[in-house]
């Protein structure tokens, strides 16, 4: 595996700098001499990650009150209503919908905007510090704040496309169900983007100079130097910046909620929302029904992304 | 810095590569505009129809009145509290898991880091319930401590990534070199690996401080006190069934992001810094 990536690499180009072993004395180590290593997180994991996990687990095996309390073990009787449940299907669209779009444009954008960053021009120091801002503030807000920008009758967005004459009308970007999915979208790409470009921007900067330096020098072509060279050094950043992606976006639970509040039903929500709106705000009221939701979520996401690691062959970049 | 950058620097720099820039910047400030405009006025113009671009009334007093409001002070020192502790367990943590799994070969590796990606696909929306019956139990509910370990627990997994796949980007021979002048393993990461990795570490220091910053489901779950309760959960309460103060929530969520852009802009050169460039000749 490690002669893969070094295929990749820059290696076989013949303009990266020599490498000698890959293997050295470093490279072995007995399972024991892993625990000061590692001890830290695996107890910190294990506490606030771990234990949490089984208490779900238990909970979607239980029969609830309609007030919440414990009334006895339910088997798989919550996994079974929720398999059966009507709204099942169209939450899982939505979900699919909304995770592999808001992903793949995220990451687009998002390397154009790192290797924009990585540029030297007047200003960009401002453009850094304007970019990292939906980042920084916080989700439940930014969501609340464009509820209010996309807003039908007190929108700002509409006063604006109208006063252009972009649109005629004003448009229910939150109401009509062609533009609710589109509009929670593009609020997902806007609020991804910061994390995803400074992935990938500080992955971009982790790539020695020379070796570019050296393959210009050889005569290739920008473009070559780019799929040869830089795209193959940025794989582990990339690999960072879309799996962190995948799960963030999966579990983005503020801006669906919040952005899809007005509408009625599932017709817009995503397995997270089903899940919390199942014990909260659906007919059923079900705690239990929530929990195996919540349990399901984890194994799609789990899937997804396991699916995801073997498509790309994660082991190069793990075992670089 | 890449050769790209480099060569552009010799030029001079183009104009029209500021001109793409300010269209980002324009793009990404927008909404947060709005926002300091919808600070700017009266909570009734918030909501008025049609909307008007500029408030239609001033209001220049509403970040006063949010600074001077002693419970925001509790909340913003909470938040600075949480943030930072929770990035400086992470930071602990994380960089000897990272390095010694980029290093080495051990039984269990591959089931460590698939075990730590795992951990980060639960959401705490549905963790919750269980984290607040383990603290309850532990007599840890309203403390600052109970949601400083979790916000570094749920963060580790992307440290760990992000640093492992630093770490094994750095040639070997680095280290060889530093071990053949007598630095010992720790030594050698402390004087050696930590400065060549600084994009990642800042890169993580960033993120988990955001993360923990902007955490809201298990603030709002474990503290129930409202003056230890972080910014994220305290400032809804400006907004309420019963009371609209739209003009003090975004004016407080506006001083909530500055905090960060410091951090921000205190040690983001060093994300450009590109330290390995040399380093391999």
């Amino acid at each position: 595996m490690t002669d893969q990536l070094e295929k990749a690499g820059p290696v076989t180009t013949g303009t990266g700098p020599r490498r000698r072993s890959k293997r050295t004395e470093t490279g072995y180590a007995s399972g024991l001499s892993a625990i000061p290593w590692l001890i830290v997180p695996v107890l910190l994991i294990a506490g606030v990650v771990v234990y949490p996990a089984i208490a779900l687990v238990q909970a979607s095996l239980s029969e609830y009150s309609i007030t919440g309390l414990r009334k006895g073990s339910a088997g798989f009787g919550n996994y079974t209503d929720i398999l059966s449940h009507d709204d099942l299907w169209t939450v899982l669209a939505n979900t699919g919908i909304w995770v592999v779009v808001v992903v793949a444009l995220t990451i687009l954008i998002g390397l154009g905007l790192a290797q924009f960053m990585a540029k030297d021009f007047y200003g960009r120091t401002v453009m850094r510090w304007a970019i990292i801002i939906p980042w920084a503030a916080s989700l439940v807000i930014t969501a609340r704040l464009f509820t209010l920008i996309l807003d039908y009758e007190h929108g700002v967005l509409n006063q604006l496309l109208v006063t252009l004459h972009l649109i005629g009308e004003p448009i229910d970007f939150l109401g009509d169900d062609t533009w609710v999915m589109p509009a929670m979208i593009g609020v997902g790409v806007f609020v991804s983007l910061p994390f995803t470009a400074y992935v990938l921007l500080a992955g971009l900067n982790a790539i020695p100079a020379d070796i570019v330096e050296a393959a210009r020098v050889d005569g290739a072509s920008p473009r070559k130097i780019y799929w040869h060279i830089t795209l193959p050094l940025l794989r582990p950043a990339l690999l960072v910046a879309s799996v962190l992606n995948l799960i963030y976006v999966f579990n983005s639970f503020p801006l669906i909620y919040t952005l899809n509040d007005r509408n009625p039903g599932f017709s817009h929500d995503t397995s997270i929302t089903y899940s919390y709106k199942l014990a909260f705000k659906a007919a059923e009221r079900s705690v239990g029904m929530s929990a195996a939701m919540g349990v399901l979520n984890v194994l799609l996401i789990l899937v997804v992304v396991l699916v995801y690691l073997r498509i790309i062959r994660w082991r190069e970049v793990t075992q670089g | 810095m890449t050769a790209a950058t480099v060569s552009v620097r010799k030029k001079a720099r183009p104009y029209y590569l500021s001109l793409i820039g300010l269209a980002i910047t324009l793009v990404f400030v927008s909404p947060y505009a709005v926002m300091l405009l919808d600070a700017l006025r009266p909570a009734h113009d918030v909501l008025a129809s049609p909307p008007s671009f500029l408030p239609r009334e001033w209001q220049w007093n509403t970040f006063g009145t949010v600074l001077s409001d002693s419970r925001f002070l509790n909340w913003l020192k909470t938040s600075l509290l949480v943030a930072i502790s929770s990035t400086a367990i992470v930071l602990a943590a994380a960089v000897p898991a990272a390095y010694f799994t980029a290093r080495f070969r051990f039984p269990g590796r591959t089931a460590f880091l698939l075990a730590v990606l795992v951990t980060q696909m639960f959401s705490p929306t549905s963790l919750v319930v269980g984290l607040y019956r383990q603290f309850f139990d532990l007599t840890m509910v309203n403390t600052y401590a109970s949601i400083i370990i979790t916000n570094a627990a749920f963060n580790l997994a992307f440290a760990i990534w992000i640093l492992q796949g630093f770490f094994a980007s750095i040639p070997r021979e680095v280290e060889e070199a530093a071990h053949l002048d007598g630095c010992g393993r720790a030594r050698t990461l402390w004087h050696v690996m930590l400065p060549l990795t600084l994009p990642g570490l800042v890169t993580t220091v960033i993120f988990t401080f955001i993360a923990a910053w902007n955490e809201y489901v298990v603030a709002l779950t474990l503290m129930s006190d409202d003056s230890k309760k972080p910014l994220t959960v305290g400032i809804n309460s400006y907004v309420t069934g019963y009371q609209q103060h739209w003009d003090e929530l975004f004016a407080a969520s506006l001083i909530a992001v500055v905090p960060v852009v410091i951090l921000f802009a205190l040690i983001e050169k060093h994300l450009v810094g590109g330290l390995t460039a040399g380093s391999v000749k």
